[in-house]
């Protein structure tokens, strides 16, 4: 498959009119690889979540072209050609784990044997196939964010978009959603564009990062996590967040977020290893 | 890296608060009720009330053990229009907000007349319904009933039905819904227990509205004709007891619709 996952060309998003004018995002191009873990990282109000519901069409650029496996982002959100979470799970709470992960397979029609044998796998995938007959409120945050995952993963789409999936997570669980969405990524072997807060987790997940900044949104830099020496493409194993590459990549990001030059030269920088920077 | 979750879960069993009740809330009412009905029985002996006035608890409930098969005769009947209105109003009033929440101008017409529906005391109307199709039959009062519900289980439903997260409506767009769909997956779910909050508060509407559309005439054998057939032939403490039997029809309303919100609310986060 040559067509890339993503292709984001001159894009241009404002928001009203006139004196109130608003430009979220301005001239962004962007390309994401089949395959391809990508990662949008910025301050409050660069346009990442923007740019994410621009590609699912959950908004309409106000110029330039989104392409989705080649097609408009409409037609791809009608094929279903990817599946989505956001940050807060957003599940159905009158229907249990498994109807919630089923709901896309139900409401495109799909067989019920067909859907059972779905939601066993998806469960299985996401570790909770003892919570299936549990409702969302008997769930923890991070369980809950499970569940949305496998319901993004439900129709198996080759591109996954997740908006701050895990910016509602306490840290601990974070980083073990992080892991689990590392293994998932390598099972499925979809491409994904993830907005986040969080450095680490930038560099952690994504094969690029994407850097923006606010006011008008637009794309900075991106940092390829790949050229700085960590481990290969989605093989990351834990020991990958202690490695000296991810450290450096870190930095670079951090040098890009705060409008300085690549750093990629200067050493590590240990004291701010795991530092949030929000 | 083990994968084993050791998330804690939270309370796992449904959210149905009848369950959880401490004796002291049941007791406390019961120990009131009671204190009432003995002040009541000896203010009407001490003070040597005459029935016609007000009949002591004993003479109402001497009347309701002898008359126990007319009361719930009576009841029958009343119920059977309240229960038949209720449920025509009901869909009614859910088909209706379904329409106006989904159409912004319906909801637009339809808010001045619902309005003045609420207002309008809809009994008024069971003389006119009556001459319109006839007093021998039990149209007019299961009409009356059904208007009484209709309108709070609209509000409510309507209500409900905005209460649609905005995480849901974007996930049915994601996936392409059809506007069925929407409503079927996550509109009426949502609005659910609002329409049984709706229904809660009309139940007892219904009854009243049925009960009292009988003192306009129509045919005879309801709660509301006895009670004034009895009035009228001075038999007061019987006259109160198809009121006592009124107020047992009432509640009955009332606690079926409640435990049906509760079953219907209890995987809903509490608001």
């Amino acid at each position: 498959m040559t067509e890339p996952a993503i292709s984001v060309t001159g894009v241009d998003r404002v928001f009203g009119k006139g004196r109130k004018q608003v430009v979220a995002l301005t001239d962004v191009d962007l390309t994401v690889a089949d395959g391809e873990f990508v990662a949008l990282i910025g301050p409050s109000g660069c346009g990442k979540s923007t740019l994410l519901r621009l590609v699912a069409d959950l908004d309409t650029a106000t110029s330039g072209e989104i392409k989705v496996f080649g097609k408009g982002a409409r037609q791809a959100r009608l094929d279903q050609d990817y599946g989505i979470a956001f940050q807060q799970a957003g599940l159905l709470p009158w229907r249990t784990v498994a109807g919630n992960i089923e709901l896309p397979l139900k409401i495109h029609g799909a067989a019920p044997a067909l859907r059972k044998a779905r939601v066993a796998e998806l469960l299985e995938l996401v570790g909770l196939t003892d919570f299936a007959k549990n409702h969302p409120d008997q769930l923890s945050g991070g369980m809950q964010q499970r569940v949305a995952i496998a319901r993004a993963l439900a129709e198996s789409p080759r591109l996954l978009l997740m908006d701050e999936p895990f910016g509602a997570l306490d840290e601990i669980t974070r980083e073990r959603m992080q892991n689990e969405l590392v293994r998932i990524c390598a099972e499925t072997g979809a491409a994904v564009l993830f907005v986040t807060h969080s450095i680490p987790e930038a560099v952690f997940l994504s094969d690029r990062v994407v850097v923006m900044s606010p006011r008008p949104g637009r794309i900075t830099g991106i940092v390829d996590v790949r050229a700085d020496g960590l481990a290969d493409h989605h093989d990351r194993t834990e020991r990958a967040r202690d490695q000296e590459g991810f450290f450096r990549a870190v930095a670079e990001v951090r040098a890009l977020l705060h409008g300085g030059a690549s750093t990629s030269s200067a050493g590590v920088e240990p004291a701010g290893v795991g530092v949030e920077e929000r | 890296m083990a994968a084993v979750d050791t998330t804690v879960t939270r309370d796992t069993r449904a959210r149905f608060p009848i369950t959880e009740v401490r004796w002291s809330t049941v007791v406390a009412p019961l120990v009131l009720g009671a204190l009432f009905l003995l002040s009541w029985e000896l203010v009407v002996d001490r003070a040597e009330i005459e029935p016609f006035i007000l009949p002591a608890p004993s003479a109402i409930w001497e009347q309701v053990t002898a008359n126990t098969g007319n009361i719930v005769d009576g009841a029958t009947v009343t119920g059977r229009n309240a229960l038949i209105g209720m449920l025509a109003g009901a869909v009614l009033g859910v088909v209706g907000a379904a329409v106006a929440g989904s159409f912004r101008f319906v909801d637009q017409m339809a808010a001045p007349v619902v309005a003045a529906l609420a207002v309008i005391p809809i009994v008024a109307l069971a003389p006119v319904l009556y001459s319109m199709f006839g007093a021998a039959v039990n149209t007019g009062r299961i009409i009356v009933a059904g208007v009484s519900v209709a309108v709070p289980v609209y509000l409510n439903t309507l209500r409900g039905i905005r209460q649609v997260k905005a995480v849901h409506r974007e996930l049915m767009t994601a996936y392409a819904a059809g506007p069925l769909q929407r409503i079927r997956s996550v509109t009426l779910p949502t609005a659910t227990p609002y329409v049984f909050t709706g229904l809660r508060v009309a139940s007892s509407l219904a009854v009243i509205a049925a009960l009292i559309a009988e003192y306009f005439g129509g045919p005879i054998g309801g709660l509301g004709k006895s009670i004034t057939s009895s009035a009228a032939s001075s038999n007061y403490p019987l006259a109160w007891a198809y009121v006592f039997g009124s107020i047992v029809l009432g509640l009955l309303f009332y606690v079926v619709t409640l435990l049906v919100e509760l079953w219907f609310s209890r995987h809903h986060q509490p608001a």
